[in-house]
């Protein structure tokens, strides 16, 4: 009996073997501190798989963050019949709303006890860009608002919210004509004063690119758009085709050279490096078939093909995971191979292949490669599609390559705007792989 | 609009047919389902399929095919280099394609009338003016040799868009009837189903091999293009990466080549430690809370999509080495992009894919060869030196391989992180550049395709296809050869 523990116990525990003997020799000793060294390594190699994930999702919400608020300046402007018709007669017609502005801006200062502030007109237009037209817009459209007071909202320039956010610093602005040092301190008034706040930017999230010379404009709304069309496209066709694909393979294919070739082919296809795919799009799609350059539907025809193994693979493990008392019960009964297959094993393997099809998605919606070759980056989508057809066939940007395009321009504002539209299509896969997990935690079904 | 409609009515056709077939299969046998060969439905749907499946087939490649042969005919009349007025064939139709759009636009929205649209000439109106009016912008001023292409392509499609809607039409209502004819109790309406159905899960399924054949051929074409306006030799041997689209560039694959396998080392050099480590951790040693925390917040950053990857490399990763290495300190970098950003980032990127590839393989050795060696007095450490990584050595190497190969196919990390300059050079804190992110740069924007600058782009990705598809392969057969069969 104690013959038996004093042998077993070592080979369970090495480290307790010492205790057995009176002293640890060299060896032992040398032996367990390489055992504990060991360990330490492998703790260290998680250690920094976990850090590289904290500090990337810490850098992502940091840099970010700030693209989703903007500054703005909201200002009651009360403005009489006799003014507006006045600064409507005049030559310059912004010039005229813009001194209005400064007016009414001057005034609220004024009141809110910070008097000392000259706000000049120039010093405005570097703060606040062009705020005359934008004015002027709101009441020609809007004539039955004049007399009585209305607050405005207008967005400070990207400079500006650079140096609130701490991203900009007085130094660097010695030199600069966009904004001077002095403007600074009228903006630090401003903020002392309550007129200057940091508001939501809804623009950035339903709003449209913009140019490369106003990165306060820009937003991502409409590559939004793009991406779902996208994904309309890879989900109407990669779901069919792959299941069809898959029930072939698993249930029906005999064992021949040419489903070999095709098993071989998918295997194959899914480490296809994705810009080879982009090259296929160009040349087949692009070249050959005459499609639209940057259309949606071009893009979600690459995906398609890119996430077609994928969606195959998973298919079928979840088709092979159905026991096979289910097909032969199915077939005792009388049912054709087809109706054991479409109707018993299919059902059962739903869940795993609607699992499969959604991960297969969300990564073809973070695919940013094959849309570089297909055009659609660098291009500035102008507005909403007016329809499906509209959507799939019209030029339009994607979140990841619109994500791009702010990347590789040499503006340093853009690049918050990059990081901005990451947490967007984050938080869309994250989304996407929740629902996966809760659709497998719901239904799966274990043999 | 009219291939909506044609959809729509080859959907209702088939409907009409699904119904027709079951009614006739039941009213043969005056509503005595156990007299007929297969059950009700099967005889409907027999029509449906055989309504609707060669209709569609029919109108796809008619689609697919209909560009092409009207592009070539009307192609075949701007051969003469005074119609084009010294501009290239492809830059011609690109006008003739918008003028023949813009007047396909201008007609639906009423801004002019059909006849008008046919008899127009340049003489007489502006035709850009007149097209700008229904909101189609033309670049230039319409000759009148893209003119008259235009209307030819018009004429062309036109006819083209209504012998389709009646072929196919004609080709459902066949279906149709052949379907309807055949709907007798005695006919084996499943078996002729299933049939169906089957051949179109073949179709399914054989669109891989499509695919594949498409990858090929569109690198393959274009490749023998290249090689036709630029020599092979250079192209393999050539050191110096210079594109330049004036004329004159000289096209070394070698920097390129270098640029990645430098960056994939990097990468691995990260990946596979840390991978490894991770994998035998996880698998050996922790405790079920640790792996169920720590397994999938490792697996997280494999679901991360590339391009964070690259923005990280670009914007974090890059100035913290620059502050480290860079002119301040030791003077060994000069900007943020280099082979070390692009390799770190493309490390954290293969962590996993290691990690859990390898998790996979030390798991498959059988509990057997641990017992027996923990027997033998062996530590925990030592068995896994001496025992598991030996047998799962194979797999390992196999996992490597693989990553490896998403190392060199990967872009949108070198894109952002790498740089631009292609040169041949040590030190890894340089920036340098990859085949892929060649790829991009000579492939977007308006390349002209016929340019050796731009067909090059496709024998960068030929041999791109052919390395990372030699890695994929042998990485199957070291793992099939010297795997150890356990049991």
């Amino acid at each position: 009996m104690t013959d038996a523990t004093a042998g077993a116990t070592p080979a369970v525990d090495p480290g307790r073997k010492s205790k057995s003997i009176i002293t640890t020799d060299d060896n032992t000793r040398r032996r367990n501190r390489a055992e504990k060294r060991f360990q330490y390594y492998g703790i260290a190699a998680i250690g920094v798989g976990v850090f590289f994930l904290l500090a990337l999702t810490f850098s992502i919400l940091r840099s970010g963050l700030p693209a989703f608020t903007e500054t703005a300046v909201s200002l009651e402007i009360n403005l009489s019949q006799e003014q507006f018709d006045e600064a409507e007669s005049k030559l310059l017609k912004t010039g005229a709303y813009e001194q209005l502005f400064v007016q009414a801006l001057q005034q609220q200062l004024n009141a809110e006890g910070e008097g000392d502030v000259e706000v000049e007109e120039d010093a405005v237009g570097r703060i606040m860009g062009n705020v005359g037209s934008e004015i002027r817009e709101f009441y020609l459209a809007n004539q039955d608002q004049l007399g009585e007071p209305v607050t405005f909202n207008v967005p400070a320039s990207s400079r500006v919210d650079r140096y609130l956010n701490g991203g900009l610093s007085r130094e660097s602005l010695a030199e600069s004509k966009f904004l001077t040092p002095e403007d600074l301190d009228i903006v630090d008034r401003l903020v002392e004063a309550g007129t200057l706040t940091n508001v939501i930017d809804w623009d950035f999230i339903t709003g449209t690119d913009s140019g490369v010379d106003n990165p306060g404009g820009a937003g991502l709304g409409a590559s939004v758009i793009g991406s779902f069309f996208m994904m309309l496209v890879v989900l109407v066709l990669s779901l069919p085709i792959g299941v069809a694909a898959s029930i072939y393979l698993e249930e029906f294919a005999p064992q021949n050279k040419l489903t070999d070739f095709i098993e071989v082919n998918i295997s194959n296809l899914a480490a296809v490096p994705s810009i080879v795919y982009g090259i296929l799009g160009l040349a087949v799609f692009i070249q050959f078939a005459g499609l639209p350059q940057s259309a949606p539907l071009v893009g979600g025809l690459v995906l398609t093909l890119m996430t077609l193994p994928t969606i195959i693979i998973s298919t079928r493990a979840s088709l092979k995971s159905v026991p096979p008392s289910i097909r032969s019960a199915a077939l005792g009964v009388g049912a054709s191979k087809m109706q054991s297959v479409f109707h018993h094993v299919l059902p059962l393997a739903m869940p795993g292949i609607l699992t499969g099809t959604i991960i297969g998605l969300a990564q073809a919606l973070g695919e940013t490669a094959p849309l570089l070759l297909i055009g659609m980056v660098g291009y500035v989508a102008r507005g909403y599609p007016d329809g499906i057809v509209s959507g799939l066939m019209d030029p339009n940007s994607a979140m990841p390559a619109q994500i791009y395009t702010w990347a590789a321009r040499s503006d340093p504002a853009f690049y918050e705007k990059a990081w901005g539209g990451i947490i967007i299509l984050l938080v869309f896969l994250l989304a996407m792989n929740a629902l996966a997990i809760i659709l497998r935690r719901k239904f799966e079904r274990r043999w | 609009m009219s291939n909506t409609l044609l959809a729509l009515i080859v959907l209702a056709l088939g409907a009409i047919g699904y119904v027709i077939g079951r009614q006739r299969a039941l009213k043969a046998t005056d509503g005595d389902q156990r007299k007929l060969h297969s059950l009700p439905s099967y005889y409907g749907t027999n029509v449906l399929l055989k309504t609707m499946v060669p209709a569609f087939l029919l109108m796809l490649v008619w689609l697919l095919a209909q560009p092409i042969v009207v592009d070539r005919s009307v192609r075949a009349g701007l051969q003469d280099e005074s119609v084009r007025q010294d501009r290239s064939v492809s830059l011609v139709m690109t006008d003739v394609r918008r003028v023949a759009n813009g007047l396909g636009i201008a007609v639906e929205q009423g801004v002019m009338s059909r006849d008008e649209a046919r008899s127009l000439d340049t003489q007489s109106t502006d035709v850009r003016a007149r097209l700008g009016e229904a909101g189609v912008a033309l670049g230039s001023d319409v000759t009148p040799a893209v003119l008259e292409a235009a209307q030819q392509y018009r004429g062309l499609s036109g006819t083209g868009d209504i012998a389709r809607f009646a072929l196919v039409v004609a080709l459902a209502l066949a279906g149709l009837g052949w379907g309807v004819r055949e709907s007798t109790p005695s006919f084996r309406a499943r078996n002729s189903v299933e049939r169906g159905i089957k051949s179109l899960l073949i179709l399914a399924s054989c669109i891989a091999i499509l695919t594949t054949i498409g990858i090929v051929l569109s690198l393959v074409f274009n490749t023998i293009e290249f090689f036709r306006i630029y020599p092979a030799r250079d192209f393999f041997l050539s050191t110096t990466w210079s594109p330049s689209f004036g004329g004159g560039s000289e096209l070394g694959i070698l920097p390129l080549l270098w640029g990645t396998l430098y960056i994939s080392l990097i990468a691995l050099l990260v990946a596979v430690p840390i991978g490894l480590f991770a994998a035998v951790y996880l698998s050996e040693y922790a405790s079920k809370r640790v792996r169920s925390v720590a397994k999938p917040a490792i697996e997280i950053l494999a679901g991360i999509p590339t391009i964070v990857y690259g923005l990280f490399a670009l914007l974090t990763i890059g100035p913290l080495l620059l502050r480290v290495f860079g002119d301040d300190t030791v003077g060994w970098m000069d900007g943020g992009t280099a082979v070390m950003t692009a390799g770190l980032a493309m490390g954290i990127m293969l962590i996993p894919f290691v990690s859990s590839l390898s998790d996979d393989v030390i798991n498959a050795v059988p509990q057997a060869m641990r017992d027996g060696s923990y027997g033998l007095g062996a530590t925990q450490s030592e068995t896994i030196k001496q025992v598991i990584l030996p047998a799962a050595l194979p797999g390992i190497v196999g996992a490597i391989l693989l990553a490896a190969s998403r190392a060199i196919g990967e872009t949108m990390i070198v894109v952002l992180g790498a740089g631009a300059a292609a040169r041949l050079s040590l030190n890894p804190f340089e920036a340098m550049t990859t085949v892929t992110a060649k790829i991009v740069s000579q492939l977007t924007g308006d390349a002209d395709f016929s340019s050796a600058e731009a067909l090059v782009a496709f024998a960068l990705g030929m041999t791109l296809f052919v390395v990372t598809l030699g890695l994929n392969v042998l990485a199957l057969y070291i793992v099939r050869k010297y795997r150890e069969q356990y049991e």
